[in-house]
């Protein structure tokens, strides 16, 4: 097994706020990881630095064993739905074909090749009859499945999605699950900041809690442990306390 | 209208005047069209008031104004960047201080230059009196500018639609930004003489808005809305001509008139067609 991720020491802060401490931790090819801790814990935050995104203050990111920027391409980007705009003038396929951009480089421009693997993205999320359709048009579940397209069109190692499950549709939710499953299963790794933590047990290979820091990392069964969650959300459960119930 | 058809044989200024219409036209329309995807329209407005002061600076020293009007224009872009990335102003406000700081300093330098028709004309634009070295240099702008986009329209594309894919996968947003602003200057340095300063931000925005609610796909909506920008540029030409009225205002005022059509009956996202839809649906349902 290889590293598909190792974070070292890392610190990152906005105008010298501090979002994330000191965070450590490995991940190997081959997994489905899920990032998640309670609301304000620096998921958002991580995912960007881990993307180059942002500048960070200390500490060291490898992909594949090298530094973000030598790895850019490698890596596919799913955004929150809420930070696109879904008016914009483009078509289904065409938003999936925006996948091929990276590796086409400058001044190339996708050809039938590139139009054709789109297509083929297009039906491994059942979106295939949708292909001409304005983006504004799909359901969010839709719309997210449009956008996982576009990242598997990337042909990357790395896929990063950043709560991909929010306002989507039950079935939307499988399909998406599915094909990250399967992108698994073909040694790619996938890294899900989500929230859902009811979820979270059946979805995910490893779990990476943070608030603030790191708080565990490892196989969804060490972290999901009660003196390790409460440990992440024990702001957020106070109110048991309050009520008698201790956790 | 014959009449203007054979003036247009007859003079050539007013063959020049047509030809830097037309190219105006298409220009406005091309970048206009990623101006408002990227909603940068008040920063359109900014950068095309922000060219004065490079103006009235080259008219002194006695260069191109092209050169004064660029160094200006982007000198504004990137200052109203920094002002709103290095404090809590936000970037619309730092729009408003700038450009206008920009503008008045222009009108200062034009007044010292004690010529009250240059501004006059640089303000709303005079396309009757177009000289040659102006519509050569519209043409070179204007190659210059549909060069860029068509080499770089994917790039373009990806960072209009979702800037932070672009970053993640190595694009420099914010280079893209500021090459973008630099056009924007230059086209606007190219439309002082049809359309003038002030009116420069109609013809970026409203032929694009225009071509907007008429397709769905990108490379469309640049076609149409070029198709936009010449046919207001012609037709506005003839009033101007046939009237004896300010190019800008009659150029602008066509575009508007074809944005209200759209506006209406745009087939998909028109006005009136929403409504006839609506009222079958209903009359449907209540059958």
């Amino acid at each position: 097994m290889k590293m598909a991720l190792s974070v070292n020491d890392l610190h990152v802060s906005y105008y010298g706020n501090e979002a994330i401490t000191n965070v450590n931790f490995t991940i190997e090819k081959g997994n489905l990881v899920g990032i998640i801790g309670p609301n304000g814990a620096g998921k958002s935050t991580l995912l960007k630095a881990l993307l180059g995104l942002i500048p960070i203050d200390k500490g060291n990111i490898r992909i594949c064993g090298k530094q973000v920027y030598e790895t850019r391409k490698k890596v596919a980007y799913v955004p929150q739905r809420n930070d696109i705009d879904w008016d914009f003038p483009i078509t289904v396929v065409d938003s999936v074909l925006i996948g091929t951009y990276p590796k086409l480089g400058l001044f190339k421009r996708p050809k039938k090749k590139e139009k054709e693997w789109a297509y083929e993205c297009l039906q491994q999320v059942h979106m295939e009859d949708f292909a001409h359709r304005q983006i504004g048009e799909l359901s969010g579940g839709q719309q997210q499945r449009v956008f996982l397209a576009r990242a598997l069109a990337q042909q990357s190692d790395l896929f990063f999605l950043d709560e991909p499950f929010v306002g989507v549709d039950v079935s939307s939710e499988k399909t998406i699950i599915n094909v990250l499953k399967e992108l698994r299963d073909e040694g790619k790794t996938v890294f899900v900041v989500h929230h859902d933590l009811s979820k979270a047990h059946s979805y995910f290979d490893q779990l990476v809690l943070i608030n603030k820091e790191l708080i565990e990392c490892g196989e969804v069964e060490s972290v999901f442990r009660p003196e390790v969650m409460a440990k992440a959300y024990k702001d957020q459960f106070s109110f048991l306390n309050e009520v008698g119930i201790n956790v | 209208m014959i009449d203007f058809i054979e003036a247009i044989g007859q003079y050539e200024y007013l063959q020049k005047a047509l030809l830097t219409s037309i190219m105006v036209g298409i220009i406005c329309g091309v970048i206009g069209c990623f101006i408002i995807l990227r909603g940068m329209a008040l920063m359109g407005d900014a950068i095309s008031h922000a060219v004065l002061p490079g103006v009235a600076i080259s008219y002194m020293i006695g260069i191109n104004f092209f050169f004064g009007a660029v160094l200006t224009g982007v000198l504004t872009a990137i200052g109203i960047g920094f002002v709103s990335q290095n404090s809590r102003i936000k970037h619309d406000t730092s729009i408003g201080i700038l450009f206008t700081a920009a503008f008045a300093l222009g009108i200062i330098l034009i007044t010292i230059m004690k010529s009250s028709t240059d501004l006059y004309h640089i303000l709303f634009g005079n396309v009757l009196a177009v000289k040659p070295s102006d519509m050569w240099l519209t043409l070179v702008i204007g190659i210059i500018v549909l060069l860029t986009v068509y080499l770089f329209y994917k790039e373009l594309l990806v960072t209009s639609f979702d800037p932070t894919m672009a970053q993640a996968y190595g694009l420099s947003t914010k280079m893209i930004h500021y090459a973008l602003m630099t056009l924007l200057t230059m086209v606007t340095v190219a439309s002082l003489q049809t359309v003038g300063i002030v009116l420069v931000v109609a013809m970026l925005i409203t032929p694009a808005a225009t071509a907007y609610l008429l397709t769905d796909r990108l490379w469309i909506m640049i076609f149409l809305s070029s198709a936009v920008g010449v046919i207001s540029s012609v037709i506005g030409l003839y009033f101007s001509f046939t009237y004896n009225l300010a190019s800008g205002a009659t150029i602008v005022l066509i575009a508007t008139l074809l944005f209200t059509i759209a506006f209406f009956f745009s087939p998909k996202y028109g006005l009136v067609w929403r409504w006839i839809k609506v009222k079958r649906k209903r009359s449907a349902l209540a059958d």
